[in-house]
């Protein structure tokens, strides 16, 4: 059943049918939805799980550390500066292998402050060993959080993950969405399996320091768990299409490609008016396309080879800065190693930082300059202020 | 009454010979017994008890990073609550990670009252690190970021009370304890677990690589710190102290005078003004907790 919902209620009523035991998160805008109508979920005895108020996102995912090494099923949710004051801890959750799954409500960096949308936030912690996704829609983002437990809970996995969807662009905004029922979901992501927990009856440590003897080879096994996920996602989400007749299982999604000849590459919910942008371009015959990143990490770069290598320009929308990189985008220059065809010419495009629209008029900019090979370069910028 | 034959901290870890923090990690299992979750920070006894594939814990335990102990051990007991799981929970964690960098934590847990204790063995320096002053190191100290000097006494500050504060969160039990006592850490381990509620226990521990003593003298040194009044045993029920040890008191240069952060103290001359300064905190300590007989 369709009910016109805002993301960020989506969200929490995903987390619900995901029988979480223990959510523990710090407020923080555009997040903040989201655990308010979980900690009313509790309150009103909806879900059956514990809320910890902490004082700090630090603690918050501390304290999702510590609840998932005990056995139970963890959930926070962030952005931003909370998002970067958790660092520390994301890369320690990954490095213990804890299933946790964490929603990002993608938020721009300070300073200046902004409480507004880009993407810097979670890109900025691409390397920390977290699975990431991204969501264009309140649809995905909402059935995204039920695959990512099953794929994070999965033994031959056991990483944690980030969702991510845009704040305010998607978190606050209203949609027609289907949670999925219940009992479906039961029968998809069963009771937490942990592979193994602190147990009085079964003492083992958790954490121990590695010497240079040792070290090396469990960042080989993380590694060698976040390839595996790559596949263990594609199963997962083809379990999810045949229950729920919608499929997430591609770590990257075609729009209008097959005869295109720029690409545009995006992740999240600018996708959507990239594609607008594109029905409007193709009626003036520009033959453009959309390759949009739903799985960031593990990053699909053998999909994106195939789907974009019959193009002979790729325009990548970045919102997100790289200081000082070459390319100025931190996904401009995956892409371009991915692609590895110097026939082919990849470009970034910085913008709709801290929250600038993102318009269809800036999607034409952006492949008029494609076009005329000018990129790695800021898009969209107000030169009358500079 | 815990059986104190058991041993739950196994011998063959890597901690050195006349180690204090090590005999207080032995005493605080015996007083927590079997069914202990322990959390540790980041520290000298993290790493001396457990590298990688060897530890020395018998009973579950994990270390996240220096300063969020008492936030994963908030984690775990609400876990725990929601499985109907009753294992005690015990963060067992040095001066720099209670004092310094996990105070916020710390606060967080213990505000929310999570039936935690949480035990802090204060050798009053970052002594894994290579003896950097922390909050917890007393006055006059000389460490390697607070090095007495020509025109430096060593460390300017006074020991942090961290008891105080953690009894002014509404905490139903805050202790002190010493290694020189070991009966007495068992007895407020025990104690403290067996209370609901977030529990604060701080074991005074001597570092004798640290504070430049000779390793046989780590318990008499750790005795001479309640002898002279330097550190004070006691117990707080609601904020309220109850039980104090008392002591017929020594004069401070006892315990001053054999310990190398102090000698600048002494030598080349004694330097009566700063160590009148040292009196009056083991006269202050004496005054509050009415500890002379």
């Amino acid at each position: 059943m369709l009910q016109v919902l805002e993301g960020s209620i989506a969200v929490a009523e995903a987390v619900k049918v995901c029988k979480v035991d223990v959510i523990s998160a710090y407020p923080i805008t555009p997040q903040t939805h989201i655990v308010e109508k979980l900690a009313e979920m509790v309150a009103e005895g909806e879900i059956d799980s514990e809320y910890i108020c902490v004082e700090s996102e630090f603690s918050a995912l501390s304290a999702c550390l510590g609840a998932s090494a005990a056995g139970s099923r963890v959930y926070s949710a962030t952005s931003s500066q909370g998002l970067i004051l958790m660092a520390e801890v994301c890369f320690n959750v990954a490095g213990m292998r804890q299933p946790v799954v964490m929603t990002i409500a993608n938020r721009a960096m300070g300073a200046p402050l902004s409480i507004w949308n880009d993407q810097q936030d979670s890109l900025t912690l691409r390397d920390s060993g977290w699975i990431q996704v991204y969501a264009e829609d309140v649809q995905e983002v909402t059935d995204l959080h039920i695959i990512a437990y099953k794929v994070c809970e999965d033994h031959r996995v056991l990483l944690p993950a980030f969702v991510c969807f845009d704040g305010f662009v998607l978190s606050h905004t209203y949609e027609p969405v289907e949670i999925p029922d219940q009992g479906l979901v039961d029968k998809y992501l069963p009771a937490y399996n942990p592979y193994n927990m602190l147990d009085a009856k079964q003492p083992l440590s958790m954490g121990m320091y590695a010497t240079p003897d040792y070290y090396h080879e469990f960042r080989y096994e993380h590694e060698m768990a976040m390839q595996r996920a790559a596949g263990v996602w594609r199963e997962a989400g083809a379990e999810f299409a045949k229950i729920f007749s919608r499929d997430y299982s591609q770590a990257v999604e075609g729009y209008r490609l097959e005869d295109a000849d720029i690409a545009l590459v995006a992740l999240g919910s600018v996708c959507g008016t990239i594609k607008d942008a594109i029905d409007e371009m193709r009626n003036d015959g520009l033959k453009v396309g959309l390759l949009k990143i739903r799985v960031y990490r593990p990053f699909p770069a053998d999909d994106i080879k195939k789907a974009l290598s019959g193009m002979k320009k790729v325009a990548v929308v970045e919102k997100n800065l790289s200081s000082g990189s070459r390319m100025l985008g931190i996904v401009g220059l995956e892409v371009k190693d991915a692609i590895n065809d110097s026939s082919i010419s990849v470009l970034s495009y910085v913008t709709g930082l801290g929250g600038r629209d993102i318009r269809k008029s800036d999607i034409r900019k952006i492949v008029n300059a494609c076009n005329e090979g000018k990129g790695n370069m800021f898009s969209g910028l107000r030169e009358e202020i500079l | 009454m815990a059986d104190t034959s058991v041993e739950l901290f196994e011998p063959g870890h890597r901690a050195c010979g006349g180690c204090g923090p090590a005999l207080a990690a032995r005493h605080i299992l015996k007083g927590s017994g079997p069914d202990t979750i322990v959390v540790a920070s980041t520290g000298c006894m993290e790493v001396f008890s457990t590298p990688y594939p060897e530890s020395a814990w018998k009973v579950p335990w994990i270390h996240s990073l220096f300063e969020n102990a008492a936030a994963v051990a908030s984690g775990i007991e609400v876990a725990l609550k929601k499985q109907g799981r009753k294992e005690h929970i015990v963060c067992i964690c040095g001066d720099g990670a209670t004092f310094d960098i996990g105070t916020m934590c710390i606060s967080g847990a213990f505000e929310r009252g999570h039936n935690i204790t949480y035990v802090c063995y204060d050798n009053e320096a970052y002594m894994n690190t290579g003896i950097q002053r922390s909050g917890a190191t007393p006055y006059d100290a000389s460490t390697t970021t607070s090095p007495a000097g020509s025109a430096s006494h060593g460390n300017r500050t006074q020991k942090k009370d961290m008891p105080a504060i953690l009894a002014a969160h509404g905490a139903p039990y805050v202790a002190t304890a010493s290694i020189a006592y070991p009966n007495d850490i068992v007895k407020k381990v025990e104690r403290a677990v067996n209370i609901p509620g977030a529990c604060y226990i701080q074991i005074h521990a001597p570092c004798y690589t640290g504070w430049g003593f000779e390793g046989a003298r780590t318990i008499d040194v750790a005795k001479l710190a309640i002898q002279t009044g330097l550190w004070v045993n006691y117990e707080m029920v609601d904020g309220d102290v109850e039980k104090v040890k008392k002591v017929k008191r020594k004069p401070v240069d006892e315990y001053l005078a054999e310990q190398k952060r102090f000698r600048h103290l002494f030598k080349p001359k004694r330097n009566d003004e700063e160590i009148a300064k040292i009196q009056a905190i083991a006269d202050r300590n004496a005054a509050n907790f009415g500890i002379d007989i």
